[in-house]
């Protein structure tokens, strides 16, 4: 390129020359550019379009037919809304609603809240911590099917680890897996057995993000630790609590492995949420595709209303960092 | 007098957090170590109360019944071959899809960049029915097939195969590499293949590591699609293959149902324990860029 730029000024003729083919060069670099993308990006949005967007199109369709095994052949009747109708005036599918919201609270704020208070503890140089990190992480990496028949072991009210743990303090252990009214809470005991570890990990990160001066300053001017904490700790930390909320929020609404595995949603449906509900109607005894469709519309749109929520958010937090 | 009551408090508020990671260490751990223990008790070991916390003569053949009783071997191998196909499509099509949208230029490239990130809140739990039609169905009409793929290998790997957090985490991660190492490469008239594979993936190792860990995290746990896809024994990944032998055991033979339990999770705590540090940092990282 410099011998060319070189003879770019001895002759005009050939500068053109030269020009032109600088240009003819770079198009077809371009258009090259172009290909190579094609090419790279197809196979991605490829399968995206193929195993997310157009079955969220026919999840759509199939919400406003009534469609049940046979109808796999063919026919499937337009019945506009009736599916939505059926599954909001429907008993179980409104204690399926209430029960996603008492695990979804439940769990997030347990979590979150113990995730915390870990956090705290392994942010203190203390000996042994980085094990204790490494512990308390390790369930979040379990496959929670393995997970779920080990704590349906745990929660045997005759010969479980809890029985034995509430028998020391002379409390009789509860029929967990057997009962509507216990079956949600032991669940979401597991869950936040299981999750903690990565929010408490996610904090750490966040606690060791806080500059000490900004403690120190606190120290200087008087501030015991409670208030160190209200007036440092807690306003640092609050992106990443916003971010790990979202998160929970979001994975919290896609459980499904311990459900299935440890009460398959009972009993009396005590513990089925809203993707099980989701799993049971399409795939369980009652074979309904269209009330499958249509929870599982419920379902993404509660999910959508969430992630719309994080991106103002986060909008509004990138604007004022600007 | 002042002195010592503060190294008093202080010593005071030490072993309270001392014993606070304990209690941790017992919440998180016993479970765990539960699971450990009960596979090696023998029947009437488990219906000892109080429990015995380590067997006396550990039972062995507990793990030997539980992979007799249901066809251990096969699970692990249809596990190993989902994991592997469908994290490797993940790492490739995230990749290349990353490198596209980070270095090249495309008319819309934002708009399709978009389009790809949109897919983020459509989470697989809510396509589960109509991809399970797809594969029982359509896949017959489109490609003129004797048969479905309901119970194939492709079934259940290929609606996991795209990524549009691996796609994002390392569009990000590659943006974030020094400008003139790439420009000095399209001075030297590189290729884009050559670019990608001598400069960008390995100055950019570390995240594609992260994504790679997340996904073969993924894969070995997943649930709920193999289960709805897989119909025989033959096919079943080992976490849906666990619990045909809870069902087969009858929520009674409890020691060599926890064998089975360990022996799916073991893989996972074997690479854990060699890369604990690693695999936090990874995770974690993934999380809170992605």
């Amino acid at each position: 390129m410099e011998s060319a730029s070189g003879t770019l000024a001895t002759s005009t003729y050939q500068g053109k020359q030269y020009e032109t083919a600088k240009r003819t060069f770079r198009d077809r670099m371009a258009s090259k550019e172009w290909v190579i993308f094609a090419l790279f990006v197809t196979p991605n949005l490829l399968f995206l379009l193929l195993f997310t967007y157009w079955p969220l199109w026919e999840n759509v369709r199939l919400s406003v037919q009534q469609t049940d095994l046979l109808a796999l052949t063919g026919s499937n009747e337009f019945v506009g809304l009736e599916n939505f109708e059926y599954i909001f005036n429907n008993r179980t599918f409104q204690q399926v609603l209430r029960n996603t919201l008492v695990f979804l609270v439940a769990s997030v704020a347990l979590t979150m809240l113990s995730g915390l208070l870990i956090s705290l503890l392994l942010n203190q140089k203390l000996k042994g911590r980085t094990a204790v990190r490494a512990i308390v992480f390790a369930p979040t990496l379990l496959s929670g099917a393995a997970i779920g028949i080990v704590w349906a072991y745990i929660f045997d009210p005759r010969i479980g680890l809890l029985a034995q743990i509430l028998d020391w303090f002379w409390i009789p252990s509860p029929h967990w897996l057997d009962r509507p009214e216990w079956s949600l809470p032991a669940i979401i005991i597991v869950y936040v057995w299981k999750n903690l570890g990565f929010a408490a990990v996610i904090f750490l990160a966040g606690l060791q993000a806080i500059p000490q001066d900004l403690y120190d300053a606190a120290k200087i001017d008087g501030a015991n630790a409670w208030w160190r904490f209200k007036s440092v700790t807690i306003p640092m930390l609050s992106p990443i609590s916003f971010f790990l909320f979202i998160t929970s929020i979001l994975a919290t609404f896609q459980a499904f492995d311990i459900i299935q595995v440890m009460t398959e949603g009972g009993p009396a449906s005590g513990s089925t949420t809203l993707v099980y509900y989701v799993y049971d109607q399409g795939f369980g005894e009652a074979a309904n595709f269209g009330r499958s469709a249509a929870a599982a519309i419920v379902l993404f749109l509660a999910m959508l209303v969430v992630t719309i929520v994080q991106l103002r958010f986060t909008e509004k937090k990138v604007h004022y960092d600007g | 007098m002042d002195r010592l009551s503060q190294s008093q408090q202080q010593r005071v508020s030490s072993a309270a957090s001392y014993l606070g990671l304990a209690l941790v260490v017992l919440i998180i751990g016993l479970p765990m170590f539960w699971m450990l223990s009960s596979s090696l008790k023998t029947l009437g070991q488990i219906y000892t109360f109080p429990p015995q916390w380590i067997p006396s003569n550990p039972q062995w053949s507990n793990y030997e019944e539980a992979w007799n009783t249901v066809p251990f071997g096969r699970f692990y191998i249809n596990s190993i071959i989902i994991t592997i196909a469908g994290a490797g499509l993940q790492i490739i099509n995230g990749t290349l899809c990353a490198y596209a949208f980070a270095f090249l230029k495309f008319p819309f490239k934002n708009l399709l960049f978009i389009l790809v990130l949109a897919a983020l809140m459509v989470p697989g739990e809510v396509v589960i029915l109509p991809n399970f039609l797809f594969f029982g169905n359509k896949v017959r009409e489109w490609f003129n097939l004797d048969g479905n793929w309901i119970n194939t290998y492709q079934a259940i790997v290929l609606p996991g195969a795209a990524t549009a957090f691996g796609t994002f985490l390392m569009r990000q991660g590659f943006m974030g590499l020094p400008r003139d190492v790439l420009d000095a490469a399209k001075v030297d008239g590189a290729g884009h293949l050559r670019t990608m594979f001598g400069i960008v993936l390995p100055m950019a190792k570390p995240i594609v590591i992260t994504f790679a860990l997340i996904s073969i995290v993924n894969k070995w746990n997943d649930y709920l699609w193999p289960l709805i896809v897989t119909r025989t024994v033959e096919m079943r990944p080992i976490t849906v293959g666990v619990r045909l032998l809870y069902d087969a055991e009858g929520n009674n033979n409890w020691g060599v149902i926890m064998a089975g339990t360990t022996f799916v999770v073991l893989p996972l705590i074997i690479v854990y324990i060699f890369a604990q540090r690693f695999i936090i940092d990874g995770l974690t990282a993934g999380a809170t860029k992605g």
